[in-house]
């Protein structure tokens, strides 16, 4: 019996059930930040008190009764495997409020937004904490709704249809991991995941485990997204709000895999040495074919979603192993997978913003020039995210490869070593998509042929999403590649307290004037600096990024490079509980 | 010998439908020598309400009394051809724990339907100057009361004859209570349709009602059961008469192929009797088939079993392929309401495997059904109040405009659609999908698993029209501060109750 557990997921509830309190209301993202900033110091602090001396063993249990007439127990605890995913939905969630505080959701009604992120948190920390099966897939669901309105009403313009798309596709998937479940439970009479995963199997026959991890891997599958079943993933992460996209791409795939690693290789070890080799292939061609679609993207945004399907194609291939290294490797991949492509889509997202428009092509070249800070902060999650040596997205990929290159013992083994290959080119055109949108959009000469018109003053606050869509699209229609609509003073806008920014559009208003007369002089300068940008930037020490987005960002980038140089952080949790999830039996 | 010939009636046995038989009585009386004074309807309803709790009470009583109570009983000495001195005695109507969950329910929903037409016949005095539109309440409230009672008749059932008086108590009044909007075209239409549906599957029932007494030689279901068990001869007619019984109550319940009359007749009713047929019509009418298939025909599980897996499938694949295209919100209910059907008779195919898990699987999926569905009926009452209220469109942005109302039936749906935090309907889904595994019924389990999602799609665009941004100039809200208002609130706490404690279903049930 432990609190911690049960406090990470009661108090983001609590948050949002506090949040509908008019007086809250009225500050809803100062009480999201604070919310989960609570909960982000209850993962630390579960990170602190977790015995690293036993990561193998289940931690901090709670286990109640709940509904005894379905064998449902409230059974919560946290071992080597979950205690990674459950920090990092904690920060990732406390990082979106922070960028939040900073940039209101273009759709408005911000505490709506707060009580939707904050009962999505609920379900994610649950999903990784839940050691009963039943209570798992409650979890499991408790994320659709709200992820489902993140991106209907916060998305961009074809929101409605990719949120159908989004739901429908998932909820298949996790009704036929219902069935997996209760087949489970049928077969081996207990719902509770750690005596099932202390059985390794046994108890139950081949053939029913082949049909329950059947359904099991399948239902996780549409989730992680294994490739083909990966379509609703491009449109849910390019239609969805950045903090949308960011806990998309950051948390909710990671449920997938997580079921993978807690659930279906444990619980199930004969169904997964038998149908390991089509799990390995169809992760094989999902990293395949992530890459070559994302060859093919001009959308920043798609092309970073279709991404997430080659790197979970790495994660499901270190799981298709069966091996120590394997899992290793895919759980590594998971979280650096997490923080690399959740810090892509914050940057996309303030692309976006700033450019109004996440076109490629579009975007024109130059961007290190007009925007230093992004463009430098894109090529490094870019180079991360095509897992350079040294940032955190090399090991995983590198030990998912080594799994494959020496299976477990019942597998075949030239079979592996084809998908090692396969996986191997996958790495090389992942390196080259993400190098051709680096010098697509951030290197290069700025393309100028449309004249750079002035810097468009911060217009009034817009409510609604339509407002900001008319707005975006005023913005982007004519020119072709855009300008950054927010270089600077922008940026100062965003930045700025609501009475401040009177001041910046006064000053960016004079800078306009003053521009009337010298726009050649200032084209002449090159890319769309204006007076209106040095007056911004001269109030503001971060050039063209706010407060609020670096707050956001720094973090994913320290822990980028720390678990990039120090991979044994994350390790040394993840070894021996992966070695206790395989037991003797699968592993080599 | 008097005891063999004169029948010992233990009226506290049939205590609660007697109540409510009074109570019908009572009101339409009240109606003919109460002056006719404004608040008079109001009145009728608040006595109704008073009956309908009285009969609950009568009910919690039953069942903290536990045990079983029978009546109208039958020695083994008459009756039978065969004279077996030692078999105990038929009974018609038992009071056991299956008859008590199901008359909880139909009166629960009851006191919710109540609710619903107080503020229906109010909005009826409002509206018309004239008599033309008005609902004459004393009429309403006796024939919703004589419904009820035939509801909680059905389930203490034990003999044909029974069986098949009560379900017509439940289906004559419920014609009436269609069309007595008088003067509304649609309802007059949806009232004969109802009847003419009705009486066919009347007759129908019937029909194999003959038949089963003709092979048995008894109309009691024990002794229908143990005739069954010994005669072997006439399987082809125990054959037929097995498939039109289950036919008749197949209408009921609007099964495939006998739904299609759900989508006109939910539409043009009023919406506190499309809520009545939803949740008390249904509950009887499952009531009746699951007494007769375990309690007559269990031998023949092999035989009737497959059947209902079929008709469970189409039934919610029909429900929900229909619901998917609808533009008016009682229809999509309608048959979304049929769909629902089809996950309640599911657990029942798998009855031959696990007897008990069974029917518990579908009366627990029942119970949650009953309480989601009349959130969204009471909400759908106070939109419809609203001009051109019966439109999905005029439900753009409730949540904003009305949020008690908004968020009440965004809970229903998700409920119904059995996602969170609709948490019930969540459970309801998975003790379903629970008794069909179990069963080994694999691809039964593959179909729920497709027809959930396609639920969903319809449910999921309902809730997203609720929290969309109004329309422009769109800045009505409902009341809810009239009766319905009441029974959101009552079905959402219990809903909520459900979802956050499901095993009190669960341990009523199971």
């Amino acid at each position: 019996m432990s609190w911690l557990p049960i406090a990470l997921v009661a108090v983001p509830l609590l948050g949002a059930v506090v949040s509908a309190v008019p007086a809250v209301r009225d500050r809803a993202v100062a009480w999201g930040i604070a919310v989960s900033g609570v909960v982000l110091v209850l993962a630390v602090a579960l990170a602190a008190v977790f015995d690293h001396a036993r990561p193998a063993g289940m931690q901090l249990q709670t286990d109640r009764p709940w509904i005894p007439g379905l064998g449902l127990r409230f059974h919560l605890g946290v071992d080597g495997v979950s205690l990674p995913l459950v920090v990092l939905t904690a920060l990732l969630t406390f990082l979106c409020f922070v960028h939040l505080a900073g940039h209101p959701p273009a759709g408005g009604r911000p505490a709506a937004l707060v009580v939707t992120l904050l009962v999505l948190e609920v379900g994610m920390i649950g999903t990784f904490l839940a050691l009963d099966l039943l209570l798992f897939f409650v979890f499991f669901e408790v994320v659709l709704v709200p992820m489902y309105f993140v991106i209907a009403l916060w998305g961009g313009a074809g929101r409605r249809a990719a949120a159908v798309k989004f739901i429908l596709y998932t909820l298949l998937g996790s009704a036929v991991l219902l069935i997996g479940l209760l087949v489970v439970r049928t077969q081996a009479g207990t719902l509770d995941m750690v005596a099932l995963a202390g059985r390794h199997g046994s108890g139950m026959a081949r053939s029913a485990q082949i049909l329950a991890f059947l359904a099991i891997g399948l239902g996780l599958a549409v989730k992680t997204p294994m490739w083909p079943l990966h379509t609703w993933l491009p449109d849910a992460h390019t239609e969805a709000p950045t903090v949308g996209s960011v806990l998309l791409a950051g948390v909710l795939l990671k449920m997938g895999s997580y079921g993978f690693a807690r659930i279906a290789i444990p619980v199930l070890p004969e169904g997964a040495a038998a149908l390991a080799p089509w799990l390995g292939a169809f992760a094989v061609a999902g990293i395949a074919y992530g890459s070559l679609a994302c060859l093919a993207q001009r959308d920043l945004k798609r092309m970073i979603a279709y991404s997430s399907v080659g790197h979970m194609g790495f994660v499901l291939l270190g799981f298709a192993s069966l091996t120590p290294v394997g899992l290793n490797g895919a759980l590594f991949a998971n979280v650096a997978h997490g923080l690399i492509t959740g810090l892509l889509f914050f940057l996309a997202g303030a692309v976006k913003e700033r450019y109004g428009t996440a076109d490629m092509v579009r975007l024109g070249g130059g961007m290190l020039r007009r925007l230093p800070y992004i463009g430098s902060l894109l090529t490094f999650a870019c180079v991360a995210s095509l897992g350079l040596p040294g940032l955190a997205g090399f090991w995983g990929e590198m030990l998912a490869l080594l799994g494959a290159f020496s299976p477990a013992a019942g597998l075949s083994r030239p079979l592996f070593l084809v998908f090692m290959a396969v996986g191997g080119l996958g790495t090389v055109l992942t390196a080259a998509y993400f190098l051709g949108m680096l010098s697509r959009v951030t290197h290069g000469r700025v393309v100028e042929n449309v004249p750079a018109g002035p810097l468009e003053p911060p217009g009034p606050p817009v409510a609604t999403a339509e407002g900001v869509r008319e707005v975006l699209s005023e913005a982007g229609e004519g020119a072709e590649p855009v300008e950054p609509v927010a270089t600077g003073a922008a940026v100062a806008a965003l930045d700025r307290e609501w009475a401040e920014q009177e001041i910046a559009r006064a000053s960016a208003v004079a800078a306009d004037e003053g521009e009337a007369g010298a726009t050649g002089a200032a084209r002449a300068h090159g890319p769309g600096v204006a007076d209106a940008a040095e007056v911004g930037r001269g109030r503001r020490p971060f050039g063209d990024v706010t407060v609020h987005e670096l707050a956001a960002w720094l973090p994913l980038v320290a822990l980028i490079v720390l678990f990039g140089l120090w991979p044994k952080a994350l390790l040394a949790v993840t070894t021996p509980a992966v070695q206790s999830l395989l037991g003797s039996g699968v592993a080599p | 010998m008097t005891g063999g010939v004169i029948q010992s009636i233990d009226y506290a046995a049939v205590a609660a439908p007697l109540v409510l038989a009074l109570v019908a009585g009572l009101v339409l009386l009240l109606d003919a020598f109460l002056p006719a004074r404004p608040g008079g309807a109001r009145v009728l309803g608040l006595v109704t309400l008073g009956g309908l709790v009285a009969a609950l009470a009568v009910v919690a009583v039953q069942a903290v009394g536990g045990g079983t109570r029978r009546t109208f009983c039958v020695p083994a000495s008459l009756g039978g051809e065969p004279a077996r001195p030692a078999a105990p005695a038929s009974c018609s109507f038992v009071v056991d724990r299956f008859s008590l969950v199901i008359a909880a329910v139909v009166l629960a929903a009851g006191v919710v339907v109540v609710l619903l037409s107080m503020t229906e016949i109010a909005a009826g005095r409002d509206a018309g100057p004239g008599e033309r539109s008005r609902i004459p309440a004393g009429e309403w409230y006796f024939l919703l009361s004589a419904t009820l009672a035939g509801a909680v008749l059905l389930p203490a059932s034990r003999d044909l004859i029974m069986l098949v008086v009560s379900l017509e108590l439940v289906s004559l009044p419920v014609f009436a209570l269609t069309a007595l909007r008088r003067h509304d075209g649609r309802a007059s239409e949806a009232a004969l349709k109802l009847f003419l549906v009705s009486v066919v599957s009347t007759a129908i029932t019937l029909f194999g009602v003959s038949l089963l007494y003709g092979v048995t030689g008894s109309a009691h279901l024990d002794r229908i059961d143990a005739a069954l068990r010994t005669a072997g001869d006439m399987a082809q007619v125990t054959a037929a008469a097995i498939v039109l019984v289950v036919a008749g109550f197949a209408f009921k319940i609007a099964a495939v192929p006998f739904h299609s009359w759900a989508g006109d007749v939910y539409q043009g009713a009023p919406i506190p009797v499309a809520a009545l047929l939803s949740v008390v019509s249904k509950a009887s009418g499952f009531a009746g088939l699951i007494l007769l298939l375990t309690s007559a025909l269990p031998t023949k599980a092999a035989l009737w079993a497959p059947g209902v897996a079929v008709v469970a499938a189409l039934t919610m694949t029909a429900g929900n392929v229909l619901a998917m295209r609808q533009r008016a919100a009682v229809r999509l209910l309608a048959w979304s309401s049929v769909a629902q059907s089809g996950y309640i008779l599911a657990p029942l195919a798998v009855y031959a495997v696990e007897p008990r898990a069974a029917v518990g699987a579908s009366v627990a999926y029942l119970v949650f059904y009953a309480a989601m569905n009349l959130i969204a009926f009471a909400v759908v009452l106070l939109v419809a109040r609203l001009p051109e209220g019966h439109d999905l469109e005029a439900y753009r942005g409730l949540a904003l405009r009305s949020p008690a109302a908004g968020l009440s039936l965004a809970f229903a749906l998700v409920c119904l659609a059995g996602l969170p935090p609709g948490l019930a309907g969540l459970f309801a889904k998975v003790v379903i999908f629970r008794a069909v595994v179990d069963g080994g019924l694999g691809w039964l389990a593959l179909v729920m698993a497709a027809n959930t999602v396609a639920g969903l799609y319809y449910y999921i665009a309902w809730t997203a029209r609720l929290f969309a941004p109004p329309a422009a100039g769109e800045s009505r809200t409902v009341s809810t501060r009239a009766a319905a208002g009441v029974a959101v609130a009552v079905t959402v706490a219990v809903t909520v109750v459900f979802s956050v404690a499901p095993q009190v279903v669960l341990s009523v049930s199971g």
